[in-house]
């Protein structure tokens, strides 16, 4: 199964209890993919087993990029979480593990 | 064209390299301004517990550290001039520690400012039914006796005023980590606190700068590709009047400045991206344009700003109990299975015999657990190897301490394979609840003074 990881980069961080996760097309196909398809629903379906609260999207089109903030998905964050990642370090990465169904003239040949 | 100004970060965080201030000097000696960030969420909290046990622990002692490592530097003939928030709860004892060592070393000459005000917390304990948390709306008062530290994000002005006032070291307790930038640049070029356009621009050059080698690839998607990944370089920002700035690192220094490492630090811990709220302006990140200039060079225009909000952030922390976290690694057959029930039955056991938690967590490192099994690679059933990772968290410190006790003898009780147990037990930690909140910006009384 190919992952978001094929045509995208990520990079996420914390704000308290919450976080953000910024993710961007490694192309100008790659991001118009990604707006058309990475809902806000579909990230927040994603992390629910984190706790996730209402996702919100926005889109930056000058970055080629979407940023998602995850509300209380840090159960607590900074010193108050007891998970190993407090901080939302792996977030990005995770996003970019999630499965998709790409076109195949997006997929890059290895 | 003149000569842009060049403001760089040598740290990150507090903790950071302690020697990264030194080397970016040798490297780039023609360096205007080096900033230091030292201040996290609940950094404050941390110098507040330490200072109550050691009144001269009140702010970065690190930072001390770097002051001695610049003075060859500074005493050969450099004129780059500092801006830090090392001053924590104690910028006045950090200024005199830093004005006694340059004394020392024969820099008597050189002008040490103290920037504080950022200081609430009288005002928050008197007022906190005006102070519900920012992020989920809850009131502060049933945790107002258990207030630790109140700190507003400051603004630039104080910074710039004392740099035009010949400051060569400016120390602050709390403020927005990039106005250590804005207030080196409005001080230079002479910014009224109206410029928006330009001090939101300096705002996105302090904003990349903050988190030291993250802006030169640090923390990156493709790390793994970098060159030179072993000594990734710290930022320079070349600024101009107009504000736009190309981001830099110095020459010989590893990792990259790209496109994607510029983007990534550009929205890092980044809300609202047409809304970045700071003290010295409100920044939209919705019209920047990047250009790779050459090599790692990435020009940014394009920013915009409007006024600053009426009111400060402060961050402010309070005293929420205590936890331990314990960890043991468990290979073999089963090996999850084994971790999962060794971990539940030090809880369950503790619990028997009466402690009480508010919250547990048992979590098997190689699981994907650091996100909750959210992208799992591999099965667990297959795992060879886990790191057994077990939490406690409690409102009094007895049933914490008696958690941290109750790990080692898995080495003995616990499945067969259980090993890794040589750093003795673990610590028992406070917890520092976070509260963000909104204060007036007329009770903040900013102030600096030279020493």
């Amino acid at each position: 199964m190919t992952t978001l990881r094929a045509i995208a980069f990520a990079r996420s961080g914390d704000k308290g209890s919450s976080a953000n996760i910024a993710i961007f097309g490694r192309t100008p196909a790659a991001y118009a993919w990604i707006r058309a398809h990475l809902t806000a629903d579909r990230v927040e379906a994603y992390f629910r087993p984190l706790g996730v609260g209402t996702v919100v999207r926005y889109d930056v089109p000058n970055l080629e990029a979407l940023n998602f903030v995850l509300p209380v998905i840090l159960a607590g964050g900074g010193s108050c979480s007891l998970r190993i990642d407090a901080q939302g370090k792996t977030l990005g990465q995770a996003l970019l593990e999630m499965p998709v169904a790409l076109p195949p003239e997006l997929v890059p040949t290895p | 064209m003149p000569r842009p100004l060049k403001i760089a970060n040598a740290s990150g965080f507090w903790g950071d390299q302690p020697d990264a201030a030194a080397r970016l000097l040798a490297a780039q000696p023609d360096v205007d301004y080096l900033t230091l960030d030292y201040l996290a969420e609940v950094s404050l909290s941390i110098m507040a517990i330490a200072q109550a046990k050691d009144p001269a622990a009140g702010y970065a002692r690190d930072f001390i550290e770097v002051v001695r490592s610049l003075i060859p530097f500074w005493k050969q003939g450099g004129r780059t001039r500092i801006v830090t928030n090392a001053g924590g709860l104690d910028p006045q004892a950090c200024g005199r520690a830093v004005r006694d060592e340059l004394a020392k070393a024969g820099l008597a000459d050189r002008k040490v400012a103290v920037v504080s005000g950022d200081d609430v917390l009288a005002w928050v304990q008197a007022h906190v039914g005006e102070c519900a948390n920012l992020e989920t709306g809850a009131a502060l008062e049933p945790l107002a006796a258990k207030l630790v530290t109140a700190n507003a994000y400051v603004g630039a002005d104080a910074i710039a005023a004392a740099l035009q006032a010949g400051a060569d070291i400016v120390i602050t307790g709390r403020v927005a980590d990039p106005s250590l930038t804005v207030g080196p640049a409005r001080a230079h070029f002479g910014w009224d606190a109206d410029a928006h356009d330009r001090i939101a621009a300096a705002t996105i050059a302090g904003h990349l700068l903050e988190c030291g080698t993250q802006a030169c690839g640090g923390f990156s998607t493709d790390w793994l590709s970098l060159p030179g990944n072993h000594d990734i370089g710290f930022p320079v920002a070349e600024i101009a009047a107009d504000g736009s700035c190309v981001m830099t690192k110095p020459t010989g220094t590893g990792g990259a400045v790209t496109l994607q490492s510029i983007k990534e630090q550009l929205l890092y811990e980044i809300g609202d991206p047409g809304n970045y709220l700071s003290p010295d302006a409100t920044v939209s990140l919705l019209g920047v344009k990047l250009a790779q200039v050459g090599p790692d060079r990435v020009q940014l225009t394009g920013a915009t700003g409007r006024p600053p909000p009426d009111s400060y952030k402060v961050s402010a922390t309070y005293r929420h109990g205590f936890k331990a976290h314990g960890m043991l690694t468990v290979y073999g057959d089963q090996a999850v299975a084994k971790a999962r029930r060794a971990g539940g039955g030090v809880i369950r056991r503790l619990t028997e015999a009466g402690c009480r938690y508010r919250e547990t967590l048992v979590e098997c490192l190689g699981t994907g657990a650091s996100v909750g099994g959210v992208g799992q690679r591999v099965p667990e059933g297959d795992l060879i190897e886990t790191v057994l990772r077990i939490s406690v968290a409690a409102d009094t410190e007895e049933p914490v301490r008696r958690f941290t006790r109750a790990i080692a003898p898995l080495v003995t009780s616990g499945p067969q394979g259980v090993t890794g147990y040589a750093s003795g037990r673990p610590k028992v930690l406070p917890v520092f609840g976070y509260w963000p909140c909104l204060v007036p910006r007329t009770v903040v009384n900013r102030q600096w003074a030279i020493l």
